[in-house]
């Protein structure tokens, strides 16, 4: 298989009014080509999931996102992405409050090795949001109790986040992100890690979380991309082949590919 | 024959003796049997029983045979030196050994005719060797040959016989540091016979010459370590002070911020500080680095000796760098890479990441690191013997000169010394401390470092 000539991606990549424009975005691991010309838009609180088989470069895209990318020196990054109207890859902007704006939870849950509190409070003390003690405490409980996690570890504030089951150790990931205020955030297969059960409970979170925030999430389980998108977006090798509403991709997709990708015939 | 020819016949038979073994199995599988294990595996089990017993009939002679001799050499001495003291019999036999050697001094001392039986006895040694060691390795080969049947479990008699084999070499390597602690020990248990350890763990004057014979004049010696210790710990504590910043803040840069181009070049030419022999460090504290020190002292009225406990220090630190960093380098690169991209996720800026995030996940790694890196300082000998000097003060200015413990070692064993006198003995005694410190040092070490690499696995 090799990527298609001239493809212009099916249904409705573009919107009006989205809250993150990528226009005609191409990523290069040095010489290696791994997106090719993706234009997308995410809208202000929708959950959009990206799939696609191993390799496509879902990863790749998401990390352009908050410019993550920037952390991998043979990275190079074309194109646009607009933040509200903003190109975030101007050279004028500056890493540290995108990514505040646009934050990530990564695939294994990776808590630091601090106490559960000083795990979600790391971020607002980097950014200076809390004036106070008390301003901190504030944040640091409503980000746990939006991540769900509040009741299960309001007693062990100051134990090690590391001795958290997995779910929770993701939670507790959500939960930091949170704390820093973003607007967006960014998931990359969140629950690959974790059990049936700690599943259900960060797809129900992230269906919440959808009322303040706008998020893109990559996912390997279709029955996930159904369960807590309202669009998807189909990725082979590199390239967007479809953009539609979730029911739509899984019930009539639009493309052979991604036909061929939820009926199980590769990836 | 001798040792080397030997040798060599040793290595033609194993080879020889696994083509033999290898071919036998072979051809018996050839011939339709159906072998128990594979060809080679004969073909090992030939070749170790032709080698080993020989091998190991070697070893045991090249020990027993110069006892043998002697003892037989002793019997053919004068009825008056062999009546004699102990040592006069050593003095005569080493003297027959030397007349062995030289034929023209053969008729020149009545010791010539046991230096002929000497001669005499080599050769027949020598014949008797050879013939012993090739009967052997001939035995080996013929008992293994026929022993090759179809059923004969080649195979789980190799792994057995490599696994003995595997398992003498580590324990050579524990006899050895076992045998070691042993003779330091008896050795100091012999010195606190004569100084009570009291004294010497707590005593403040360390002079330890005492009179050679029994006419001379002088002291007794005087044999209190604490200026010893005193000065080992600040020389290493110097030395730290210089190569736990620069070292770690080495392999930060290295591991968080160098390009790869530049982490490339960088490792090896650090590892190169490491290659160094520590004589070469120590004429560079002696002749650049104190004298440098000495006279900046000087230019701002400081009374600086020319072997300052400061010069030591620092050029020890410059020792220690590539040591710390290479181990600080390894344990922050062990810190797994989710947690830097956390975060960085999180708006964090590289700084931010390696003081918060990384070095505290690193940070029992880097502990265990500088304690390792320390107990190297506390047993450094040559950079302190040539840059710090040898006068016992008890003092904490590091500009005066200071000694340490290796460093004392040194002195006391070099030059003419009784092995029974206390001075030769306080080594010994030096030698337990150092060992019990840096072992003590190293076993914390190494907890500290398992119990951190169990966080990540
Ligand atoms: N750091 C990197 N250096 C070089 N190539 C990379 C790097 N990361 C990813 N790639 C390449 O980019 C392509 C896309 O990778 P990416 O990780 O985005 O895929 P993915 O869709 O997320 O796959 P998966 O579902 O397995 O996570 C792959 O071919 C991969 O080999
Ligand atoms: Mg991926």
């Amino acid at each position: 298989m090799s990527i298609i000539e001239n493809h212009k991606t099916v249904g409705s990549p573009l919107s009006e009014g989205a809250k993150l424009r990528a226009r005609d975005v191409c990523v290069f691991y040095g010489e290696k080509q791994a997106i090719y010309n993706v234009s997308l838009d995410i809208r202000q609180n929708e959950v959009i999931a990206l799939i696609g088989p191993s390799g496509c470069g879902k990863s790749t895209f998401l990390r352009c996102l908050n410019r993550m990318n920037d952390t991998i020196d043979i990275c190079n990054v074309t194109g646009e992405i607009l933040l509200d109207g903003d190109n975030i890859y101007d050279p004028r902007v500056d890493v540290v409050p995108l990514r505040a704006t646009v934050g990530m939870v990564f695939q294994k849950p990776n808590p630091f090795p601090k106490s559960i509190y000083d795990n979600i409070a790391y971020g607002p003390r980097i950014h200076g949001l809390a004036s106070s003690r008390v301003d901190l405490d504030e944040i640091v409980e409503k980000s746990l109790q939006r991540a769900g996690l509040w009741n299960e570890v309001k007693d062990r504030l100051h134990a090690p986040g590391t001795g958290l089951s997995g779910g929770q150790q993701q939670r507790l990931c959500i939960a930091r992100t949170i704390a820093v205020d973003p607007e967006v955030i960014l998931m990359d297969e969140p629950c690959s890690a974790l059990d049936p059960i700690a599943t259900a409970k960060i797809e129900e979170l992230i269906d919440e979380l959808r009322e303040n925030y706008t998020i893109a999430i990559v996912t390997h389980s279709m029955q996930q991309a159904a369960r807590v998108s309202q669009r998807t977006a189909y990725f082979h090798l590199g390239q967007l082949i479809e953009v539609n509403a979730t029911d739509k991709v899984f019930t009539t997709p639009e493309h052979q590919l991604t036909e061929a990708y939820i009926t199980g015939r590769f990836g | 024959m001798n040792y080397s020819t030997l040798l060599i016949a040793l290595l033609i038979a194993l080879g020889a003796a696994y083509f033999l073994g290898r071919n036998r199995a072979r051809s018996l599988a050839g011939q339709g049997e159906s072998m128990h294990s594979l060809p080679t595996h004969y073909g090992a089990l030939t070749a170790l029983w032709t080698t080993l017993p020989p091998l190991l009939i070697l070893i045991m002679w090249v020990m027993l045979e110069p006892r043998i001799v002697d003892a037989l050499l002793t019997m053919q001495l004068p009825e008056a030196i062999r009546t004699a003291s102990e040592a006069e019999v050593r003095l005569a036999l080493s003297k027959v050994h030397n007349i062995a050697s030289d034929p023209t001094m053969m008729g020149q001392s009545d010791l010539g005719s046991v230096a002929a039986h000497l001669v005499d006895l080599e050769q027949r040694a020598a014949i008797l060797k050879g013939g012993v060691i090739l009967s052997v390795i001939l035995l080996g080969v013929a008992v293994t040959w026929r022993r090759i049947q179809p059923d004969l479990r080649a195979r789980g008699e190799v792994e057995r016989i490599v696994r003995i084999m595997l398992f003498a070499s580590s324990a050579i390597a524990v006899l050895t540091t076992l045998g070691i602690l042993v003779s330091v020990l008896f050795e100091a248990v012999l010195f606190f016979q004569k100084v009570s350890p009291i004294e010497f763990l707590f005593g403040t004057t360390w002079s330890p010459q005492v009179a050679l014979r029994a006419d001379q004049s002088g002291s007794s010696g005087s044999f209190g370590a604490v200026p010893l210790f005193a000065g080992t710990l600040l020389i290493s504590a110097i030395a730290m002070f210089i190569a736990v910043p620069v070292g770690l803040m080495a392999a930060i840069y290295l591991s968080e911020y160098a390009t790869s181009r530049v982490r490339q070049l960088a490792k090896p030419a650090l590892e190169v500080l490491a290659g160094i022999p520590t004589v070469v460090y120590g004429f560079f504290a002696a002749l650049t680095v104190a004298p440098f020190i000495r006279g900046i002292g000087e230019s701002v009225g400081l009374d600086v000796s020319s072997e300052s406990a400061l010069a030591a220090g620092l050029v020890m630190g410059i020792m220690i760098i590539p040591f710390v960093s290479s181990l600080s380098d390894d344990v922050i690169n062990a810190v797994p890479q989710s947690l830097r991209d956390g975060s960085y996720g999180l708006g964090a800026t590289r700084s931010e990441t390696v003081r918060q995030v990384v070095i505290p996940a690193a940070l029992p790694g880097i502990v265990g690191a500088v304690m390792l890196a320390v107990s190297r300082a506390i047993g450094e000998t040559m950079i302190v013997a040539m840059a710090a000097g040898l006068a016992a003060n008890l003092t904490a200015n590091p500009l005066d000169s200071v000694t340490t413990v290796t460093v004392q070692i040194v002195t006391l064993l070099v030059g003419d010394q009784e092995f029974d006198s206390p001075k030769t003995l306080a080594a010994f005694a030096l030698g337990l401390v150092l060992f019990i410190v840096t072992l003590a040092l190293n076993f914390v070490a190494i907890k500290i470092v398992q119990k951190y690499r169990e966080q990540y696995d």
